[in-house]
């Protein structure tokens, strides 16, 4: 109740913060023409609303903010430089993310701090298996990207420690994926209901796209409605 | 906005003109390379890293340049709404980009050491 009562309070405030930002002033006048405002575009323009974990710890949440900063002072000069270094050699790759948040905000902001710091763009997100697709500049082998993914997870890592749900946390904790559980779920399913039959019998690549089917419940508006 | 004053003040040296000329060169360079960049790289999904990172930055130091020249309650809070956003909207102008440009195949594909979305396992799902 307590989250539901945030989730919809938090966008309103920051309404009301982002017309006063754009005033420049905080007076009384500012404030209420503010709340009138956000109160009418928030009836105008109804969206469904984000659902907020209810949890905000302020200190990882700067250190969040300031790493963020330093990440992007550091691409800017990396891409900066790879744009004008004197043999420019291209080799890039694409590769996956599995993600341990099951939280539309955390994903959302996670790939928002990535596009921004060293090295990636994120191509495409699958939200069942919370995974990312991500495009880096400037990957010489196979072998880099083991690092690159590292430093995906540590910026997701720093997030689900800022903002995530206690869900988050326990499998930031254990190391569990959103798609790894997926994929034990499905193929526990599979067994139960059906045993012995043929489907369940790749672990690897069939149970990932099972839990793909299976999962895309709750709400798929707009990764489900984008995908052709 | 008040007109630049280029001179040193008969105080001699003054910071602000320093932090100035740092952060306004520091832009300009970020912006030169993004240019160069976009020019430069080899395929789409390259060009959207130029067009995104070093702009950021360049924004960042150029809008904050603003902030310290005039200082004010108003310069600064514009100043942060328009890095917010700015952060906000950049990340997901290349996503949308990017992803538009995977799908219908325009991006060159001997210059990736690794391809894991082609080779995903439910890729045959969506085509």
């Amino acid at each position: 109740m307590r989250a539901r009562i945030l989730s919809g309070l938090v966008p309103f405030l920051g309404l009301v913060l982002l017309w006063m930002l754009l005033w420049g002033q905080f007076t009384w006048l500012a404030l209420i023409t503010g709340v009138l405002l956000a109160g009418l575009v928030s009836i105008t323009f109804y969206l469904p609303a984000v659902r907020l974990s209810g949890r905000l710890n302020p200190w990882y949440g700067l250190v969040f903010l300031v790493r963020l900063l330093v990440d992007i002072v550091r691409a800017s000069l990396q891409i900066a430089w790879i744009a004008l270094k004197p043999h420019y050699r291209p080799s890039n790759a694409i590769f996956a993310v599995p993600l341990r948040t099951r939280s539309d905000l955390v994903m959302v902001f996670t790939a928002e701090a990535i596009a921004l710091v060293p090295g990636s763009i994120v191509l495409d997100i699958d939200r069942d298996t919370a995974t990312l697709y991500l495009h880096a500049l400037n990957v010489q082998s196979a072998e880099d990207v083991p690092a690159l993914r590292k430093a995906v997870l540590a910026t997701e890592r720093r997030l689900i420690l800022a903002a995530g749900s206690a869900d988050d946390l326990e499998r930031l904790r254990t190391g569990a994926t959103v798609a790894g559980e997926l994929a034990a779920e499905a193929a526990r399913a599979a067994a139960a209901g059906e045993p012995g039959s043929g489907r369940a019998s790749e672990p690897g690549g069939g149970s990932a796209s099972a839990s793909g089917e299976d999962s895309g419940t709750d709400s798929g508006t707009d990764s489900e409605g984008a995908r052709t | 906005m008040n007109p630049i004053d280029f001179s040193f003040g008969d105080d001699g040296f003054d910071l602000r003109d320093a932090v100035t000329a740092v952060l306004v060169l520091l832009a300009a360079l970020m912006c030169f390379a993004a240019g160069v960049g976009l020019v430069r790289f080899p395929d789409v999904l390259s060009r959207l890293h130029a067009a995104t990172k070093p702009q950021i930055l360049g924004l960042i130091a150029i809008v904050a340049d603003v902030a310290v020249t005039n200082l004010s309650v108003g310069t600064v809070t514009l100043a942060v709404a328009i890095i917010f956003f700015q952060g906000l909207t950049a990340p997901a102008a290349a996503h949308m980009t990017g992803r538009a440009a995977f799908r219908t195949d325009h991006f060159r594909e001997d210059i990736l050491v690794v391809d894991e979305l082609t080779s995903r396992p439910d890729a045959d799902r969506r085509s």
